[in-house]
């Protein structure tokens, strides 16, 4: 097991310079999840607009991993439909799995790949994503 | 005490891990077995299993005669008065649950109180918010000093004439501290409160004898001492056991049942609805022997000379903070690395081969009080060293040059 495989300079880049971190008065769904077994939390704010995703931002407090992960999330989905956001979700989940995934839409999400090799940390990986499921399927009942 | 010949015995730290020889320092969440309490799991299995109270078989009469004779082992490791003060249960939280539901359900009016510290693990703190909820009970907390202390002073400020339980951990399993319960104890009963002590962390390290802490009821668990999981005991006063409805209705438990009534065996059999977990208080019996054999005075002093030992070493690493007090601590030490996360860290110590635990350790109102959200913890047992001190120094040293790096 590397260290390198797990922290690869885009995870740092995105846990040291946050991508869409911070929250917004306007209108839009908001989401609070934990992670029960580490303490890790997460709150998700999605501005959805025609069924697109204007806005995404988050606060929370939690590992390079999990933090690293919901900035690059929010960054991927900004744009997508919420299908398109769901399928993205999908696909991230079938990465923490170990299957070979290619984000043409959003390339830095591979560099999670290696979470996969470290079981214990693939919670913290997707708890942004798990937020983001509850966040459009809150949206699409209110 | 030798913890290098001690860890001959246990075959489970014969082992590399992501190519390093393990550093296993997670024995608050659960120790290793000694090969001894291994072989009598297997004994029992290979020779003696069968259900107890019940057979007139031969099987049935040794089964019956390990699970006994293991409650009377228990007893006298913690200096009962008698082996029906003994509840095999399924561990402390099981334990707790037992006299928060039983005995302060019973006991509790509205306006009454429960004093708890604020150290409490979520096992002796959810079943009395549960309690309290149910009987208007309110909860009340014992003030703690910046350090991680409790003072008496404060304790005899917080109990008043409406204080029925006051129920505190022994060692706290974030700070390490040892709580002075055996005082805390005479001040609950000066008030006609009854005191309940977690055990948990208590038990494995240090000699505890009931009768002079004069506590009411003492809970603890198997696999944090050497012995298996699935095995606890609630230690509780005859008298009160007596009074106690039990919590669980079944088999094994009744003394006459009929279509539309029954009626309960006496204490600690009423508590134990069911097929017991015979093998367990066999591994159980098996782990009170391996220790008793080293010493518990000798277990004790190990541990507090161990953690002192790791306090003081990582004090010497900038950037690392620790919680709770230098003095007064035994078993663990709980710290944080500047600017890296302690899961973080838990991954970069793993990849060297030691083993630690990260997280909020089932005490999340402390880690707010602690203005943390989580925090990584060693810590130890008899078969540590000072040498496992310095694997856990290094890999922190290169967690912080690694993280220096990636985020610097």
């Amino acid at each position: 097991m590397q260290l390198d495989e797990l922290y690869r300079r885009v995870i740092m880049d995105h846990y040291k310079n946050p991508r869409n971190r911070g929250t917004m008065d306007e209108d839009s769904v908001t989401v609070n999840l934990n992670n029960p077994t580490c303490g890790d939390r997460i709150q998700l704010q999605l501005r959805v607009e025609d069924g697109v995703v204007k806005q995404a931002k988050y606060t929370g407090e939690g590992c390079s991993i999990s933090m690293s992960s919901a900035s690059m999330m929010t960054d991927a989905i900004r744009g997508k439909t919420l299908d398109e956001a769901l399928g993205l979700a999908e696909k991230f989940s079938a990465l923490m799995q170990g299957q070979p995934v290619e984000f043409e839409e959003y390339e830095d999400l591979e560099a999670l790949s290696g979470v996969s090799k470290f079981p214990a940390r693939i919670k913290c990986a997707t708890l942004a994503w798990n937020a983001l499921r509850k966040g459009i399927e809150a949206g699409r009942q209110g | 005490m030798n913890p290098l010949e001690l860890r001959k015995q246990f075959p489970i730290l014969d082992q590399q891990v992501n190519g390093h020889p393990l550093v296993y320092l997670d024995n608050a969440a659960s120790s290793q077995k000694p090969r001894s309490v291994i072989d009598a799991i297997v004994r029992y299995y290979e020779h003696d299993n069968a259900n107890v109270h019940r057979g007139v078989h031969t099987l049935a009469s040794r089964a019956t005669d390990a699970y006994e004779g293991a409650r009377a082992k228990v007893a006298k490791f913690l200096n009962a008065a008698s082996e029906r003060e003994i509840v095999f249960t399924r561990g402390t939280t099981t334990a707790l649950n037992i006299v928060a539901r039983s005995w302060a359900r019973a006991a509790l009016r509205e306006g009454d109180e429960i004093v708890l510290t604020p150290m409490e693990h979520h096992a002796n703190l959810i079943p009395w918010q549960q309690a309290a909820k149910a009987t208007g009970a309110v909860l009340r907390y014992i003030p703690m000093q910046p350090d991680g202390t409790i003072r008496l002073s404060d304790v005899e400020a917080t109990l008043t004439d409406r204080t029925k339980i006051v129920s505190v951990t022994h060692v706290s399993n974030v700070l390490g501290v040892v709580n002075p319960v055996k005082e805390i104890a005479a001040l609950a009963h000066k008030r006609g409160a009854v005191m309940v002590v977690d055990g948990a962390q208590s038990a494995p390290h240090m000699k505890v004898d009931v009768r002079d802490l004069d506590c009411d009821f003492y809970a603890f668990s198997g696999h944090k001492m050497c012995g298996p999981t699935g095995i606890g005991v609630l230690y509780g006063k005859r008298e009160l056991l007596e009074q106690m409805e039990p919590v669980e209705y079944g088999g094994e438990m009744i003394e006459h049942v009929d279509y539309y009534d029954a009626t309960w065996k006496e204490a600690p059999w009423r508590f134990e609805g069911g097929t017991p977990i015979i093998a367990g208080a066999v591994g159980l019996a098996a782990a009170i022997d391996f220790l008793t054999e080293i010493g518990m005075d000798n277990i004790d002093r190990h541990s507090e000379a161990l953690a002192r030992y790791a306090y003081d070493r990582l004090s010497e690493i900038e950037g690392v903070t620790l919680y709770g007090p230098r003095e007064g601590r035994v078993c663990l030490v709980t710290f944080n690395l500047d600017d890296v996360h302690p899961h973080d860290v838990a991954t970069v110590l793993d990849t060297e081969g030691v083993a630690i635990r990260a997280g909020h350790h089932c005490c999340q109102p402390l880690m707010r009080k602690l203005e943390v959200t989580a925090t990584a913890r060693a810590s130890f047992y008899l078969y540590n060293t000072e040498e496992d001190v310095e694997r856990l120094a290094a890999a922190l040293i290169k967690a912080k040059e690694f993280f220096g790096h990636a985020i610097g």
